[in-house]
């Protein structure tokens, strides 16, 4: 990059299936301040504002100019971004950018989701190509559902090993304040559960949650004069399939597939060997059970086919030698918008040891990998560490 | 591939149908019970910047100030036509029959516009700075309709 970027605050609201007692700029709005407030900033101070969320999901446009006043963008040079899953992701993508092009020295950056305002089963079979597939879509179950009865006939997972994830994302969540789910659950309870889309359960899935994610990129010396805890943004990559080319996932493909093409480079960038050694954390974007996973495989911390094995070792716990959503992920906090930001800002936390009751303290933590998901075909990666050596 | 058959441009159909449910918010919700049970008309006061803003927000964009339930003000309920369109055509998506007027109008006391419709008024006369006044729906439930439109003050 050309100039180095830092995280230098961020804030989240607390994320919940209602929030009745908010409209969406309100929502917003708390995100923003606790930003500010973290980063000790006022909004005087901020050169920008990028600005996103899934499109439509509220049944309405233009999010960034009716919702200007709760942002703090009023007036100021910015964007929206809008690119499904992967959007609080490709957020930060363009704050790193704008910062790092020399642009800006202080970009703030809003995800957000109210999803119980909007249609977003409708809205999503939007997503579904209008000619060869929107008279056959349903919600985003299916494709996960396609995903997991792939793995379970090429690998030989069993049912038990999406309980697992399912048990191990709440139960991270319950150390989360700010967590949609937190279910006191069992593996008994995640496969007691309703069945949605065989071999998908109730606690397979992801809930649909309302809430909002902020964070405030800056420039080297923006970072060291006014931040104690300054985050770096070490990588970044973006890689994109073409959308038929993986309707469906089969897990045993050996083709140069988005999430592998870009771990592969991003590692390269930071010449990574393994990465289950070099990042201490991860926080990656798993709507289901089984995109754990398989997220497990194609960032290579284990072989092809050995994804649940991590599971059902206990490897991927949050005091295991590989924590992964320590958060509790995407399972546990599904507000679209801001989901994917929420897992570089969970990692900036875990860097900079302010997450709370689901602090990893087995081990120090000084990187870490966040991922994304949009559609099922494109993804965002950011490393991030503590220190400028890495 | 059949020589006789028409494998011209096809074209498919489709249709989207979405519900929205929308929470007011902390001022939005005031001003909705407010409108629908007393018919009064609500904006909110920055103190910083000395403006009253239609609709009301819980923070001045200017400022970054909060506002809150203090900071309600009641505004009207007559008004100024700022600008105005009459509407010719005739679509399905208007809300009404063409023709009608749209208008911008600015609320007493407020620093902000809101648009509505503006009935009961000789075309010809219509005019900026032209005085209307709200004429409120007999049912209301919480709703910008709740204001069934504006007339001019002048005719009654």
């Amino acid at each position: 990059m050309r100039k180095n970027v830092a995280i230098i605050g961020g804030g989240q609201t607390h994320h919940a299936a209602r929030r009745h007692d908010v409209n969406q700029v309100e929502l917003v709005n708390e995100a923003v301040r606790a930003a500010l407030a973290d980063a000790q900033m006022t909004i005087d101070e901020i050169d920008s504002v990028l600005f996103g969320n899934m499109e439509f999901f509220e049944g309405c446009h233009m999010t960034d100019c009716w919702l200007v006043d709760g942002s703090g963008a009023y007036g100021k040079p910015g964007l929206k971004i809008t690119t499904g899953g992967t959007v609080g992701a490709t957020i930060v993508g363009a704050g790193v950018h704008h910062v790092a092009s020399g642009l800006f020295n202080k970009a703030l950056c809003v995800g957000f989701e109210k999803q119980e305002e909007g249609d977003t089963g409708a809205i999503l079979s939007g997503v579904a190509h209008p000619l060869f597939g929107r008279s056959l879509a349903g919600a985003a179950v299916g494709y996960f559902a396609m995903m997991a009865t792939s793995y379970m006939a090429a690998w030989g997972a069993k049912e038990e090993h999406s309980a697992m994830v399912a048990v191990k994302a709440r139960q991270n969540a319950r150390k989360n304040e700010y967590a949609h789910l937190k279910l006191d659950i069992s593996i008994q309870d995640a496969l007691n559960s309703r069945m949605l889309s065989y071999p998908i359960r109730m606690l397979d899935m992801c809930p649909a949650s309302n809430g909002a994610c902020a964070m405030i990129l800056a420039d080297e010396k923006t970072a060291r004069d006014r931040c104690a805890k300054p985050v770096w943004i070490r990588a970044m990559d973006t890689a994109h399939n073409e959308q038929f080319e993986l309707d469906w996932r089969d897990v045993t493909t050996k083709k140069p597939i988005f999430s592998r093409v870009s771990a592969s480079r991003l590692y390269r960038k930071l010449g990574v060997d393994d990465p289950s050694k070099y990042f201490d954390v991860f926080e990656i974007y798993e709507p289901a059970t089984w995109a754990e996973m398989v997220w497990y495989e194609d960032l290579a911390l284990c072989r092809p086919g050995d994804g649940f094995k991590l599971v059902e070792n206990n490897m991927t716990a949050i005091d295991g030698p590989i924590p992964v959503n320590p958060s509790g992920g995407v399972l546990s906090t599904n507000c679209i918008g801001a989901s994917a930001m929420l897992r570089i800002w969970e990692a900036a936390l875990q860097i900079r040891g302010d997450a709370g009751g689901h602090q990893v303290v087995s081990k120090d933590i000084r990187r870490a990998l966040a991922t994304a998901y949009g559609g099922t075909n494109w993804t965002v990666l950011t490393a991030l560490s503590g220190t400028m050596d890495d | 591939m059949n020589p006789e058959h028409d494998y011209g441009t096809f074209e498919s159909d489709q249709r989207i149908v979405a519900h929205s449910r929308y929470f007011a918010g902390l001022m939005g919700s005031y001003f909705f019970v407010r409108l629908r049970d007393e018919q009064k008309i609500v904006g909110a006061r920055c103190e910083k910047c000395n403006k009253v803003f239609w609709p009301p927000r819980s923070t001045c964009g200017r400022c970054f100030s909060v506002l809150s339930l203090e900071n309600l003000t009641e505004i009207g309920p007559l008004g100024t036509l700022e600008t105005f369109t009459i509407v010719k055509y005739r679509e399905p998506v208007h809300p009404r029959k063409a023709p009608f007027v749209y208008g911008i109008i600015k609320l007493d006391g407020a620093d902000t516009s809101m648009v509505h419709f503006v009935d009961g008024v000789d075309f010809q006369k219509l005019a900026p700075g032209m005085r209307l006044r709200p004429v409120f729906a007999n049912k209301r439930n919480g709703n910008i309709l709740d204001i069934d439109h504006f007339e001019p003050l002048d005719s009654y």
